[in-house]
């Protein structure tokens, strides 16, 4: 499916991002910043609030391109993106909005994310009608009827309550699972992280950069408190080596 | 309720009418039985409607013209900053231009034509559905825009989904007050240099004191501006608008 020469991979390449300042000067947001995300893997980026994750997520999908360095999307580039926000059209139903993000998707495709996402009832409702759980369900629906080489969420579940984020995070890893879409998934919850992703990436504080990658060994299945508490320990350690 | 006050203040206002042609006498001001059948013999002879149809269309015309321009111009400048600062006094000066100036000037330079009369009119309107939009342009949310480019809509996705959409209200704004005004410069031109229209008979009459017909040619130009913002500009509202929550 991949063009020829075309790289399968994501290879993140930033030497440098800055910032001008309103008070004048310049602000180092990323400081060599460079990963590679294996084709049809999870790829969660982790580090502390305001590191410059967003900005990240900006320069990978094209909304920023004011950077030094290189940034190769996977195959074909097409893009699927969860917003921190809904991002919905409100004059549009959440089936047309599905529908505008990709249009080439067809009713077969629509009919079972909408079922797998508990949307069914919902197709015909303008996004106002909805709660904020539902509308980032059809966000997730609309990024996923793209059919993506690159499904990029920027934290997908913030502000929701810890129950129903839960829920969505095991909708998501079904999902993710079953369609091997290469996905990098921001966000500041280690547990979040775990559950979803087949490798973590740690960032350290402003200028991010990437300070240690942790290897899931069965990702997206449950694991038993020793193997979390193990994986929790390759973090510590992996942050311990840094801070020596 | 609603209807019944509508009703009643609209009486009022008939017998109002009636108690000043009382007081006023038939010659300065008819009553409303008078000026109702030289409406119905104006309609019978044709002449009303041949009147009326030229003058919608120069209202059609030059509303359209006005709008298009206005809004690539308000969406330009409401995005642009450069173009904001650029375009901003050309906007003021036309804004502040007499209507009878640019009316005047237009049959001047460009002869007593149908041409001159419609450029007149567009360009009075022009600068008012410009600063409209612009308000409406300033206001677009950016996020969405993003999520547009994001997910590689097309530019007519974007015009049709995500711009016009936002525009919307100042659209309808634009709409709702150019119309009124747009009638009221066409009458104007027509009385000046045109040969026919509702300006046009509204000028003869005038020249002969003619009362009546006056009123006439108003009150079926007001029916029909009446009927075109009920049954053609709150609809299109309506149905623009039908994703926004009821209010309770």
């Amino acid at each position: 499916m991949s063009p020829a020469g075309g790289p399968k991979q994501l290879d993140v390449s930033i030497t440098h991002k800055s910032y001008r300042a309103v008070s004048g000067g310049s602000i180092e947001v990323l400081h060599d910043m460079a990963f590679t995300l294996k084709s049809g893997t999870v790829g969660a980026l982790v580090g502390p609030s305001g590191c410059g994750k967003t900005t990240l997520l900006r320069i990978i999908t094209g909304l920023d391109t004011d950077y030094t360095g290189t940034v190769h999307l996977p195959a074909h580039g097409k893009l699927g993106m969860v917003f921190q926000e809904p991002r919905l059209l409100p004059w549009r139903t959440v089936d047309q909005n599905v529908r505008l993000g990709a249009p080439e998707a067809t009713d077969s495709d629509l009919d079972v994310l909408f079922g797998v996402l508990g949307l069914a009832a919902h197709r015909h409702h303008f996004p106002g009608e909805l709660s904020l759980g539902q509308a980032r369900r059809v966000a997730l629906a609309r990024a996923f009827a793209v059919k993506p080489d690159l499904l990029v969420l920027d934290e997908p579940f913030v502000s929701l309550d810890a129950a129903l984020a839960k829920h969505l995070q095991e909708e998501l890893a079904a999902l993710v699972t079953s369609r091997h879409v290469t996905t990098l998934i921001v966000t500041h919850s280690i547990d979040e992280a775990i559950g979803l992703a087949d490798r973590l990436f740690l960032l350290s504080a402003s200028p991010a950069h990437v300070i240690a990658e942790v290897p899931i060994a069965r990702p997206r299945s449950p694991h038993t408190p020793e193997e979390l508490a193990a994986i929790r320990g390759d973090i510590a350690r992996a942050l311990g080596k840094i801070g020596k | 309720m609603n209807v019944a006050s509508r009703l009643f203040s609209l009486i009022l206002l008939v017998a109002a009418w009636y108690a000043g042609s009382e007081i006023a006498g038939p010659r300065m001001l008819p009553g409303p039985q008078t000026v109702g059948f030289a409406l119905w013999a104006e309609a019978q002879s044709g002449a009303l409607a041949f009147h009326l149809g030229a003058t919608l269309a120069r209202v059609a015309v030059a509303f359209v013209i006005a709008m298009a321009i206005g809004t690539a111009l308000g969406v330009w400048m409401g995005r642009s900053r450069l173009a904001d600062r650029l375009a901003d006094p050309w906007l003021v000066a036309l804004l502040n231009l007499p209507a009878l100036v640019i009316i005047v000037l237009a049959y001047v330079w460009a002869g007593l034509t149908e041409t001159a009369a419609i450029i007149a009119v567009a360009l009075n309107k022009l600068p008012n559905a410009t600063v409209t939009v612009r308000e409406g342009a300033r206001s677009l949310d950016r996020q969405l825009d993003e999520m547009a480019q994001v997910f590689r809509m097309n530019r007519w996705m974007r015009l049709r989904h995500v711009l016009v959409p936002q525009l919307a209200p100042y659209l309808a704004a634009a709409t709702r007050s150019g119309l009124s005004l747009v009638w009221k410069i066409v009458l104007i031109v027509e009385l000046l240099g045109r040969p026919n229209g509702v300006g046009f008979e509204i000028g003869i009459a005038f020249q002969l004191f003619d009362v009546t017909r006056i009123l006439a040619y108003a009150i079926a130009f007001i029916l029909v501006m009446l009927a075109i913002e009920t049954f053609l500009v709150q609809p299109i509202e309506r149905h623009v608008s039908r994703w926004r929550p009821k209010a309770a």
